[in-house]
């Protein structure tokens, strides 16, 4: 029989009243004081940057005498705390413009690294068949619940003194120094960022319809060619949301960077000198404001720029099409 | 141009006792259509894939045009498929998807052009070049994806249900075009569908399988007229022969009061092999007739009348042996029974189906 009725669809949804618990539920969050109690809370969350951000414009000594709030009633502003802190020349303001490079440094190869990895390893283990592939996932997605911490000491000797097993040197220590020692943050910060990526990309790329990586193999292309002219256009939204997840990770990070980079004025980035400053000179914390601002303004700017991708990437393994 | 020849070639999905094409013996001809068509689960699929280069062939072999493609990777078996959601590459344009191949192929820039132009123009699709997939009606992708085939210039053309996801009233416009479509360019097509109305109106010949095996190949026609066991009988025509296991007796097969006449090897051969006294009879809905109550037919009772414009099918049913059996007639609209009454039914003479009961193999 090759006659089917069309089905009528989409004509009583309007009206009704939603039947299902999700439909319920999504109703009740679009109603107009359901907007308005998020515009609240919104507004709520944001009051204290806002005092840091009316801070870091304050002179010293309002500051350190009042409140953020006095500001309405005695409008002072003032670029001296960004200008020392970005550009100052004694030892005791920031100087925060190299460590802000550094910062850059730092962060750049530690989002493409792990993003580059992480998507050959998906889809190699989501559309290449070999034996105990599934194994493999599973580790790897086990790796995950390996905390950082952990794995600070083994990673350290693994710099210092490479590894050996039985008196046997089966890689040598690395011996880096200064500069060099970005290589072992961009490697540290690789490892810990893997397992968590190849699950997220695994999940995008398993899901490409398998019609589509057959069409590819019919018209001719081989793994390579499938990965580059099928899978990655069509996992942008994916990579996209991975990199600004890992690039507001390495960019706030203080753990790795001190351990493996040290403090060093060459290596350091922003946030091992902004613990600094609260640190050393917890009494001039006007500085400690605007170095705030100033580590704020790069993740700003990635998040706008790619927040496009964020939210679809969000909702693409929900939505079809 | 090219033949394709199956020998014997099986696929057993890991995991699974029984192969999900078992021993599969098919000789294509060149430039031909063949529908391969069956109920789901019916390993049809799976014998295209396995001609694609996508399944593994576990025992036999695949040739096409004598060459051995057994073991050979898709893109080593010049062919081109067309699958059931089109599987367009959603982040190209329609010019992009068609080039794909082709590009890959190395082929110059202005041999693709032409090509696509080509193509385009044969399947009217030169406006929406620019477009990518999610822009265009369903009718369109699937012409884009035929298109996608056509620019290959393959040796064989593989379909998996390519008119699934259309609606009914493109389906059949659609299948027209394939079919004409086939038939300028000549090239070697296999076509699976579950349809077999497709089967029947777009193929050369027809191959009806089940449960991995193949059960007939034929021309429509010949399968329609003389189908080989029980299943390709039950399978092909709709509505669906009535097929009906009765007591056999010297005359021939009966129902209640009416003999259905068999010949007397007919009648020796149903009781060889196990048969006993049984026989399996089918008669189509539109090979009989509506006779007068003293004539002889089969009494049924009428429990729906399907009024198809230009003409009817009387659905009913009657008791065999004591169970209630159901019969359909198509019958003229001049004579269309009410629900409720009871109607003879006389099968043609000459247009009766006999098969072994219990081999359901064709007498």
């Amino acid at each position: 029989m090759t006659t089917t009725t069309p089905v009528l669809a989409g004509q009583a949804t309007a009206e009704q009243p939603p039947r299902t618990m999700a439909g319920r539920v999504r109703k009740r969050l679009n109603s107009r004081t359901a907007t308005a109690v998020s515009i609240i809370i919104a507004l709520i969350w944001t009051v204290p940057t806002f005092g840091l951000f009316l801070s870091s414009f304050r002179p010293e000594d309002d500051i350190k005498q009042t409140g953020w709030w006095t500001f309405f009633t005695n409008p002072q502003l003032t670029l001296d705390n960004y200008n020392q802190v970005l550009f100052g020349r004694s030892s005791s303001s920031g100087q925060l413009a190299n460590f802000f490079v550094n910062s850059i440094v730092i962060t750049i190869p530690s989002v493409l690294f792990p993003i580059a990895f992480a998507a050959l390893a998906a889809y190699a283990l989501s559309w290449i068949n070999f034996r105990g592939r599934d194994w493999l996932y599973i580790g790897v997605f086990a790796l995950q619940i390996v905390p950082l911490q952990m794995a600070l000491v083994p990673l350290l000797s693994f710099f210092s003194r490479g590894v050996s097993l039985g008196g046997i040197t089966l890689l040598p220590a690395w011996d880096l120094d200064n500069e060099g020692k970005f290589v072992q943050v961009w490697f540290a910060h690789t490892c810990f960022a893997l397992p968590f990526a190849v699950f997220l990309l695994h999940n995008f790329i398993s899901q490409l319809p398998g019609e589509l990586m057959e069409a590819a193999r019919v018209d001719g292309a081989g793994h390579s060619k499938i990965f580059r002219s099928v899978v990655l256009p069509l996992i942008t939204p994916a990579l996209a949301s991975l990199a600004i997840f890992q690039f507001l990770w390495v960019w706030n990070d203080l753990l790795v960077a001190l351990i493996f980079a040290g403090g060093g004025r060459e290596v350091a980035p922003l946030t091992v000198r902004l613990a600094e400053l609260a640190g050393t000179r917890g009494g001039e914390w006007q500085r400690l404001t605007a170095g705030a601002f100033v580590s704020i303004v790069v993740p700003m700017i990635v998040f706008l720029s790619l927040q496009r991708y964020f939210v679809r990437g969000l909702l693409t393994g929900s939505v079809k099409g | 141009m090219a033949t394709v020849t199956y020998t014997q070639a099986t696929r057993i999905y890991p995991g699974t006792e029984r192969p999900a094409v078992d021993h599969l013996d098919l000789e294509i001809g060149d430039g031909e259509f063949l529908v391969l068509v069956g109920p789901s689960g019916c390993g049809k699929s799976t014998s295209l894939r396995m001609l694609a280069g996508l399944e593994d062939v576990d025992e036999g072999s695949i040739h096409i045009d004598n060459r051995d493609v057994t073991h050979l990777p898709p893109k080593a078996r010049d062919i081109a498929m067309v699958f059931q959601n089109y599987a367009l590459y959603p982040h190209m344009t329609v010019y992009e998807n068609m080039a794909f191949a082709l590009k890959l192929r190395k082929t110059s820039k202005a041999e693709i052009d032409r090509r696509v132009k080509e193509a385009a123009g044969l399947l009217q699709l030169e406006e929406y070049l620019g477009r990518k997939p999610k822009a265009l009606s369903g009718g369109q992708r699937q012409r884009v994806a035929m298109g996608r085939a056509i620019v290959r210039e393959p040796q064989v053309f593989l379909m998996d249900e390519p008119l699934s996801n259309l609606d009914a009233k493109l389906r059949v416009q659609t299948r027209t075009q394939i079919a004409s479509l086939q038939a300028k360019l000549g090239i070697t097509t296999v076509y699976v569908t579950h349809d077999q109305i497709e089967a029947m109106t777009m193929g050369h010949r027809v191959a009806v399988m089940l449960d991995g095996v193949l059960q007939q190949v034929d021309t429509p026609r010949a399968l329609y007229d003389k189908p080989s066991n029980v299943f390709v009988a039950g399978f092909i025509g709709s509505p669906a022969m009535n097929i009906k296991t009765v007591s056999l007796t010297d005359g021939g097969a009966k129902f209640i009061d009416m003999i259905v006449p068999l010949t007397r090897e007919e009648v020796e051969k149903a009781r060889a092999n196990g048969g006993g006294d049984k026989v399996t009879i089918g008669f189509r809905p539109e090979d009989c007739d509506l006779v007068g109550p003293t004539e002889g037919g089969l009494p049924v009772v009428v429990e729906l009348v399907e009024d198809l414009g230009s003409d009817a099918n009387v659905y009913g049913h009657a008791a065999l042996d004591g169970v209630s059996e159901r019969f359909v007639v198509r019958t003229d609209r001049r004579h269309m029974p009410n629900m409720g009454d009871t109607v003879f039914v006389k099968p043609r003479a000459d247009h009766n189906h006999a098969f072994h009961a219990a081999t359901g193999e064709r007498i």
